[in-house]
């Protein structure tokens, strides 16, 4: 999809579920109006996922082939991922706070995501030790298909073991489920955000490939000389 | 609600943060880019 329509169905999709989070879903009984991080909470934590599940795609696939190109959209799709994991660390405890009274507990949801976000923070900090830019994608795509282990564990850690973070509402069996206006703004928000992943994801890739030529163009030795 | 705000107001700020470190990468490599084009039109002449 075209950059600028991609950012357009962002800004959309983004527009319908603020007005479907803060006007159409119903107000949850028990947790009053704060329940509302649950929407933006739950879709940033599900696009974290799939950003680290591109990373072990693409991770496989650049170890097959060796195609740069394939190690550039690992790397960019860790930075985003970095960036949507970070916001899933900041808003999990907003939300804990007024509902537990405590604004964090190392529990093994709590845990396994914090750990999820510390393997894309040593991923991009791996890339930046690297000189050799063979090296650094090597290593690089082995962390992160070792990293992606983990999204599964943060997913069926509340199934597994008993949790002070909430039992699953979707997926978690004949006690889970959502109301259905709740339901349709859990998918809308998640739409949206997947849009943004797939936008920022886009953007940086770009960014990165005309940054590897201009740096190739001014290793080469007759503009050294010059400037 | 204070706490709704609160997280809804710092996501949206944590992503205009990330999306202006892009812009600003964005402007770097265009000013390296130029830098590039002034040298290869020098040595035209």
């Amino acid at each position: 999809m075209n950059r600028n329509w991609l950012a357009l169905s962002t800004f959309v999709a983004m527009m319908v579920s603020i007005y479907l989070i803060f006007m159409y879903a119903p107000t949850e009984a028990t947790m009053g109006d704060v329940q509302r991080i649950f929407y933006i909470h739950v879709s940033l934590a599900w696009t974290s996922f799939l950003a680290i599940f591109i990373v072990f795609i693409y991770s496989i696939r650049f170890l097959a082939s060796r195609d740069r190109q394939l190690d550039i959209k690992a790397f960019c799709a860790a930075e985003v991922g970095a960036v949507f994991s970070t916001t899933v660390l900041i808003s999990g405890p907003i939300w804990a706070k007024p509902v537990w009274g405590i604004w964090w507990t190392w529990d093994a949801r709590l845990t396994s995501a914090f750990l999820l976000w510390l393997i894309y923070m040593g991923y991009l900090v791996l890339r930046r030790l690297i000189e050799s830019p063979e090296q650094r994608a090597r290593l690089s795509a082995v962390f992160g298909i070792l990293g992606a282990v983990d999204a599964p564990i943060v997913y069926m850690s509340n199934r597994w073991w008993r949790t002070q973070h909430p039992a699953p509402v979707m997926g978690g069996g004949e006690s889970s489920g959502l109301d259905p206006q709740m339901r349709l703004t859990l998918y809308v928000t998640f739409a949206a955000c997947v849009l943004l992943f797939f936008y920022l994801w886009k953007l940086r890739c770009e960014l990165e490939r005309t940054q590897e030529v201009v740096e190739s163009l001014q290793r080469a030795p007759q503009f050294k000389e010059v400037s | 609600m204070s706490f709704l705000f609160a997280a809804y107001t710092i996501i949206w700020i944590f992503f205009f943060a990330y999306l202006l470190s892009i812009a600003r990468r964005q402007k770097k490599i265009q000013d390296d880019l130029a830098e590039i084009q002034e040298w290869m039109d020098r040595q035209k002449k």
